[in-house]
């Protein structure tokens, strides 16, 4: 420093410049002096300040300056007056500086010690968050590997590729010197080696599962170090050479489906596990991370999820194929049986067709046999063989509605008919036998009940016939009740909901009987077809046969339902039936249908008063014909169906004219059913005449086994209505004349 | 007047036979003429009603079950053809009876194309059948009107 070589003033007119001096140096030291204090305290007020042994040297130096500039206070020596005026600008200038500085500083330091401050601050915060990004780094990719590795597992649900990849996966990630996965064995008692990563295996290589090292493995989810001495970490022949690596082992849970079953919650602690170990390369100085360890835990646990989920699959998989082999076994049974049904099915209706034919001459040839003369012992074997017949007919009738029923063939045919008539009838059909068992039918039709309704009125019989049948056959004693009234809306059986409606009602029957009765738990069977219970089947009754289960079918196809009550065997039992029925709007014409309308006076005819029964379908045809046959002084009454004509034909009614137009035999049947209807008083049967569509041999020859009289071509003309009235009401003409 | 009466008369006869030669009648309806008498005034009309309504009715029938998606129930159809053959043929509806022979045939060879073939024709006919016979009836009244005698007509 300059300052330093301070000058003496010479002359006592430079006694001015020798204070001036005097006073700079004064000023100078105090200036230096006080720097390093102020210097002193501010390193003091902040630690932060890093130089401070710097600070300290600068401190003294300052120091020593001042010092010098207080000594020269003393150590004055004159010099040229040039030179003293030199020195006393640059003394004072330099006073002035320092102060200045001095002053100065006590406002600079603290600035620069708080940007100093803040500065350190941030170093701390910067390498506060390296550290921080350093672990964050670390998570994420530990984190990454377990999603590579999960990805690489959840990739396949094959268990044995699940397993394989994870160990490449973790050997790949971790850079492991070898990876094994000790399974279970059958019998969970030893732990058998079933992968490694580099090494083949050799085959059943197995350890007990109840060493301490396992148990310890297994008494945590954490993953374990264990020595790389111990039985399952020795998977390659150890050579003293190298230090081998560290071992870790950790379990994997193996879920099962069972443990999927809520119920086994509590026996969850007899899990299985499989055991993973895993070691580090040998001779290095690796150590196994935190990071490492709990990347290990994730992995095993996303390995045992995976587990599981193939477990699941390959169970699923395995109810599949079940599945699907018991549906191809069902698919092809319910073939054969289709295939069965339809083949029996066609048996059924050809077989009908076929043995209809010969029966019906049977049937007609033993009737007429019966008119013969004949020994007691004769007579007897024709009813008997008369009798047999009609059951065959019945019987075979009844197979062939069933196998119709059954291909869905069979259809309703819908009619206008009086119920009250038909539950009548039927009661008069049944009495016979009754009587000869002595048993009394009573039959109750409610007041509400309509008289005339539509459905199938041959059906409806049939269903009756059967139910009261039974009924008949199977009581010995005691007496049999036909009730019919109509189903309350309210009423409500089994499965069944009646439902009326302004045009329809339910009709219900119940024919009670004090007969046989039935077990309970036959009452489903009965309605199969040919069932029969056991102690039904040894009484010389028959059986119930196809009836029940026809008539089931007839009920179910209008709409209604059959059961039966009983209270056990021996105490009777109740049949009871609803089917729907339409509400007839004819209803209140009451009787007249029954009754022929007063013919118109005839003028051109031979045939005045003759009472003929025309029956025909065909509503046109059927006004035709009874148009002809009134111009022609007759007295007709028409029918619509076969059933109403057997119902009205009496021996009032000379000729039946009966329309055989549709195809089948079914047609001519009521022939054969009128021979019988006349069969004790056979003078009275009326003349049955066929109208055909066409008279060629095969018609006339079905006429004529079916018992018919003649045959008319349709359209009926007059010329040969009259022709053909002729001819039959002179001697009776069979066919030999057409 | 009676200018007027033999005019009516005259159509009336031409009228008939052209149905007759058309083919839209043959002898059955001469047979259904024949019954109408004292005892039964109407019979003509009541039967040929019934028909016409059983038309509509079989035709429906036929139409419904040839509408029907799947497999089509010929021998439904088929007996529908029959009643209707066997009421056209009861009238003398000549040319609507030759159809349903043709219409069941179709229905027994289970050609759908034909039947509706014919199901359409059939109802063609049987609505020109009811316009030519409902003119007849009105040349009946007509003449009746007029105080004349509705003329028996010999086809042959």
């Amino acid at each position: 420093m300059e300052v330093c070589n301070c000058i003496e003033p010479q002359w006592p007119a430079d006694e001015l410049l020798m204070k001036y001096q005097y006073i700079s140096d004064f000023f100078i030291a105090i200036a230096y002096f006080s720097i390093p204090l102020e210097l002193i305290y501010f390193v003091k007020k902040s630690a932060v300040f890093p130089y401070r042994w710097v600070l300290v040297q600068f401190g003294a130096f300052i120091v020593l300056c001042g010092a010098t500039h207080l000594i020269n206070l003393w150590t004055f020596t004159t010099h040229s007056r040039t030179v003293a005026l030199v020195m006393t600008t640059a003394k004072v200038l330099t006073a002035v500086v320092s102060c200045a500085t001095a002053l100065m500083l006590v406002h600079i330091i603290p600035d620069l010690l708080s940007v100093k401050t803040r500065e350190l601050f941030l170093k701390n915060k910067a390498a506060e968050l390296d550290r921080e990004m350093g672990l964050i780094r670390t998570q994420e990719e530990t984190g990454r590997h377990v999603r590579m590795l999960t990805h690489e597992i959840r990739s396949t649900l094959d268990r044995h590729t699940i397993l394989k990849t994870t160990l490449v996966e973790l050997g790949r990630t971790l850079a492991l010197e070898e990876c094994a996965l000790w399974m279970p064995t059958r019998t969970g008692l030893e732990l058998q080696l079933s992968y490694t990563l580099r090494h083949q295996h050799p085959v059943e290589y197995t350890v007990p599962i109840q060493l301490p090292v396992i148990n310890q493995v297994f008494g945590t989810s954490r993953a374990v170090k264990i020595s790389p001495n111990s039985p399952v970490a020795r998977l390659r022949p150890v050579s003293g050479k190298y230090m081998l690596g560290e071992v870790v082992a950790v379990r994997v849970p193996l879920l099962h489906l069972s443990n999927f079953q809520i119920n086994d919650w509590p026996e969850l602690s007899t899990k299985r596990y499989a055991l993973m170990v895993l070691m580090l390369p040998s001779d290095s100085a690796r150590q196994w991370h935190v990071h490492e360890l709990e990347l290990v835990e994730v992995v095993a646990d996303q390995v045992a999820v995976a587990l599981s989920h193939a477990a699941i699959l390959e169970e699923s998989m395995r109810a599949r194929d079940l599945l699907m082999e018991q549906n191809v076994a069902l698919d092809l049974a319910r073939r054969e049986a289709e295939t069965a049904i339809r083949a029996r099915n066609d048996f059924l209706a050809v077989m009908n067709h076929e043995m209809r034919t010969p029966m019906h001459a049977i049937i007609a040839l033993s009737s007429l046999l019966q008119e013969t003369e004949l020994t007691p012992e004769q007579r007897l074997m024709v009813e008997t063989i008369l009798k047999s017949s009609n059951l065959l007919a019945t019987l075979m009738n009844d197979v062939l509605d069933l196998s119709r029923l059954e291909d869905g063939s069979l259809q309703l045919e819908l009619g206008t008919f009086n119920l009250h008539t038909l539950f009548r009838e039927v009661l008069n059909l049944i009495k016979p036998i009754a009587v000869v068992k002595k048993l009394p039918i009573t039959l109750n039709l409610a007041p509400d009940l309509p008289e005339f309704v539509v459905g199938d009125e041959k059906r409806l019989m049939q269903i009756i016939l059967n139910i009261v049948g039974n009924a008949v056959k199977f009581s010995k004693q005691g007496s049999i009740s036909v009730t019919a009234l109509v189903t309350k809306s309210d009423t409500r059986a089994a499965d069944f909901f009646v439902v009326p409606t302004g045009s329809h009602f339910y009709l219900r029957v119940k024919v009670k009987d004090s007969g046989a009765g039935i077990n309970p738990q036959d009452i489903p069977k009965i309605f199969t077809k040919f069932a029969q219970t056991q102690s039904l089947a040894t009484r010389s009754s028959g059986g119930s046969g196809l009836g029940l289960a026809i008539s089931k079918r007839f009920v179910n196809l209008m709409e209604g339902n059959i059961w039966i009550e009983s209270d056990g065997l021996g105490k009777g039992c109740t049949a009871i039936f609803d089917v729907k029925l339409g509400i007839s709007e004819r209803s209140n014409e009451s009787k007249q249908s029954g009754i022929p309308k007063v013919p118109a006076i005839p003028r051109h005819s031979n045939f005045t008063g003759l009472k003929v029964l025309v029956m025909d379908e065909n509503g046109v045809s059927r006004m035709v014909t009874k148009g002809l046959l009134v111009h022609l002084g007759c007295e007709v009454t028409t029918v619509s169906s076969n059933e109403e004509c057997l119902r009205v034909v009496s021996h009032e009614h000379k000729v039946v004219f009966m329309d055989v137009c549709m195809p089948g035999v079914e047609n001519y049947q009521i022939a054969l059913r009128i021979h019988e209807k006349f069969t004790k008083q056979r003078h009275q049967r009326p003349l049955l005449v066929a109208l055909s569509g066409n008279t060629d041999k095969s018609t006339k020859e079905k006429c004529m086994s079916f018992g018919l009289d003649g045959v008319l071509l349709k359209p009926v003309s007059l010329d040969n209505i009259r022709d053909v009235l002729s001819d039959l009401l002179e001697p009776r003409v069979l066919y030999e004349g057409m | 007047m009676d200018a007027l009466i033999a005019q009516l008369q005259r159509q009336f006869r031409d009228y008939t036979i052209s149905l007759y030669q058309q083919g839209f009648l043959d002898d059955q309806f001469t047979e259904l003429k024949k019954l109408q008498d004292d005892g039964s005034p109407d019979f003509v009309s009541e039967v040929l009603s019934l028909f016409f309504e059983d038309c509509v009715k079989l035709i429906s029938n036929m139409a419904r079950a040839l509408d029907t998606t799947g497999t089509v129930d010929f021998s439904q159809v088929g007996a529908s053809v029959h009643q209707l053959k066997g009421s056209s043929s009861s009238v003398g509806a000549k040319r609507v009876k030759t159809l349903c022979v043709s219409f069941k045939e179709c229905c027994e060879a289970k050609n759908y194309e034909g039947c509706v073939r014919c199901l359409q024709q059939v109802d063609i006919e049987y609505k020109a059948l009811k316009t030519k016979l409902q003119d007849m009836f009105n040349l009946e009244k007509q003449i009746i009107q007029a105080g004349g005698i509705v003329p028996q007509v010999d086809i042959n």
